[in-house]
């Protein structure tokens, strides 16, 4: 016991002290993590908001392998990446492999399934029950899709928020293709891993409890945002916003 | 199906047609099992003012729908007359958007410029009475302001026919009245042609000219406003619909 309060007060001092080993780590951590969720989230929402209105021949088989890609274990990804981006792979000629890049396409490609699904479903609920009353004004698929997922974007911030959050807390796959490289490729969640191993508790605990203070901050910027959107829908829209905005 | 032997159909007259149902039927439910609608024929004429009523799940939403093309049809087929058509459901769901913005956009998917959506949209507030909360949300607006915005959407698109699924039903007796209000003023624009579905039989009275009754997606009754509430022939030519006229003014 001694031993963790110890860790955890040398990893507070760490974080307070503005570490720069630590904060450079974070950084990088929120770099790759970022990069990869607007990725993923501008394909994901745009795929996921059409698939929830669109009707197919094949649509639930498409269904059913995105629900399955949910599962994909990071460390699968990473391998799949890994081989693409090796020197013998497809795209071994962008000498990516153990780069910041190589560490945003493995993680767009991971969570890119769960953007798509998660908006999928969430637009598909409400053109189930509203989705006829647009089709009567005229709008097809397409314009249905993403007038739905504009009208539901706070819901689909938490779409957003959820993709960055299994982004940012992977490790499989970013070990994999980054290398977990000083300096370079390590980041959050490598790096804990590697600290932890080495037995030095108090800077994988400072990088957890960093960790964990960013994932608290987005989702309470989130609920904040949603209140205070909640107050605005209900009050009256100002005279000069003529735009989507309103 | 025919409306059965001994029910009188409404004259065609020489009014040009809006709307006609040639065997329509529908399936709804998985694997289509349940039929909705069971080989409907219907002819709707420039200017009438017709009310779809019976029990619920008699059919009237399904036809409504059908006709304004939302659900596949199984057989038969829908021939609409020149003009546009909108429609309007009981529950009007509305963009998180100012009331203003709301109407622009059901402009805007008619294809019209962004731009050019300003005017006709203000003009169809200004036209329900709502040109004043043009800038609230309208999300936040009360159920009959609601519906109000609602019709100024589609009246902004100047339809020539109205699709109107219980467009009152679930409002305050006020709002009730004020779109019930509007409808007749819409119904009576030149041209104009009004197929509505209520529950409401003193609604049906005040709006309709023709009522069709309904009944396990079958069209039993197809008659004059005025014979339906009033002949008493009904109990024997069609007691469905008799029995259902006893029970609702009961």
């Amino acid at each position: 016991m001694n031993t963790f309060s110890d860790s955890v007060s040398t990893a507070v001092g760490l974080v307070l002290s503005m570490d720069p080993g630590l904060w450079a780590v974070v950084g990088r951590s929120l770099a790759v993590s970022a990069t990869a969720c607007l990725l993923a989230c501008a394909v994901g929402l745009s795929v996921g908001a059409w698939l929830g209105v669109a009707r197919f021949r094949g649509r639930g088989a498409v269904i059913t392998v995105l629900n399955a890609a949910l599962a994909v274990p990071s460390v699968v990804v990473g391998l799949v990446v890994y081989l693409v981006l090796s020197r013998s792979g497809p795209l071994g000629f962008l000498g990516w492999l153990f780069s910041f890049q190589a560490m945003v396409l493995a993680q767009t490609l991971l969570v890119l399934p769960v953007a798509i699904a998660l908006t999928r479903q969430a637009v598909e609920d409400v053109d189930r029950q509203h989705g006829e009353q647009l089709a009567s004004l005229g709008a097809r698929v397409g314009w249905r899709g993403a007038l739905l997922a504009w009208d539901e974007r706070y819901a689909l911030l938490t779409v957003v928020i959820t993709v960055f959050g299994r982004a940012i807390a992977e490790v499989g796959a970013v070990m994999i293709v980054g290398g977990n490289i000083d300096g370079f490729t390590r980041v959050m969640t490598t790096a804990i891993a590697l600290e932890t191993s080495k037995g030095d508790l108090p800077m994988a605990l400072g990088l957890g409890i960093v960790l964990m203070a960013v994932v608290l901050l987005l989702n309470a910027l989130v609920s904040l945002l949603r209140r205070w959107r909640e107050r605005v829908d209900t009050a009256p829209v100002h005279a000069g916003a003529m735009g989507w905005s309103a | 199906m025919r409306a059965e032997a001994g029910i009188s159909h409404v004259p065609a007259g020489p009014r040009p047609m809006a709307l006609q149902a040639r065997g329509l039927e529908v399936r709804l439910g998985p694997g289509g099992r349940v039929c909705a609608l069971k080989g409907l024929d219907l002819t709707v004429h420039e200017g009438e003012r017709v009310a779809v009523v019976g029990a619920n799940g008699s059919g009237k939403s399904t036809l409504l729908r059908a006709l304004h093309g939302l659900l596949p049809l199984q057989r038969g087929d829908v021939l609409r007359g020149p003009g546009r058509q909108a429609m309007l459901f009981q529950r009007p769901y509305l963009l998180r958007l100012s009331a203003l913005n709301n109407v622009r956009v059901g402009l805007w998917l008619q294809g019209l410029a962004w731009r050019a959506t300003h005017e006709p949209a203000w003009q169809a507030l200004e036209r329900v009475g709502l040109a004043a909360l043009a800038h609230r949300n309208g999300r936040a607006l009360s159920g009959g302001q609601q519906q109000r915005l609602a019709l100024a959407r589609a009246w902004a698109l100047r339809p020539a026919v109205w699709l109107l699924d219980e467009p009152t039903a679930s409002l305050d007796p006020h709002a009730k009245r004020e779109v019930e209000t509007l409808m007749a003023e819409f119904a009576a624009e030149p041209g104009t042609t009004l197929l509505f579905s209520s529950h409401n039989l003193g609604q049906v009275k005040r709006l309709a000219s023709r009522v069709l009754y309904l009944e396990g997606g079958q069209l039993l009754a197809d008659l004059p406003v005025h014979r339906f509430f009033n002949d008493h022939a009904l109990a024997a030519t069609c007691p469905p619909a008799w029995a259902f006229l006893q029970g609702e003014t009961a």
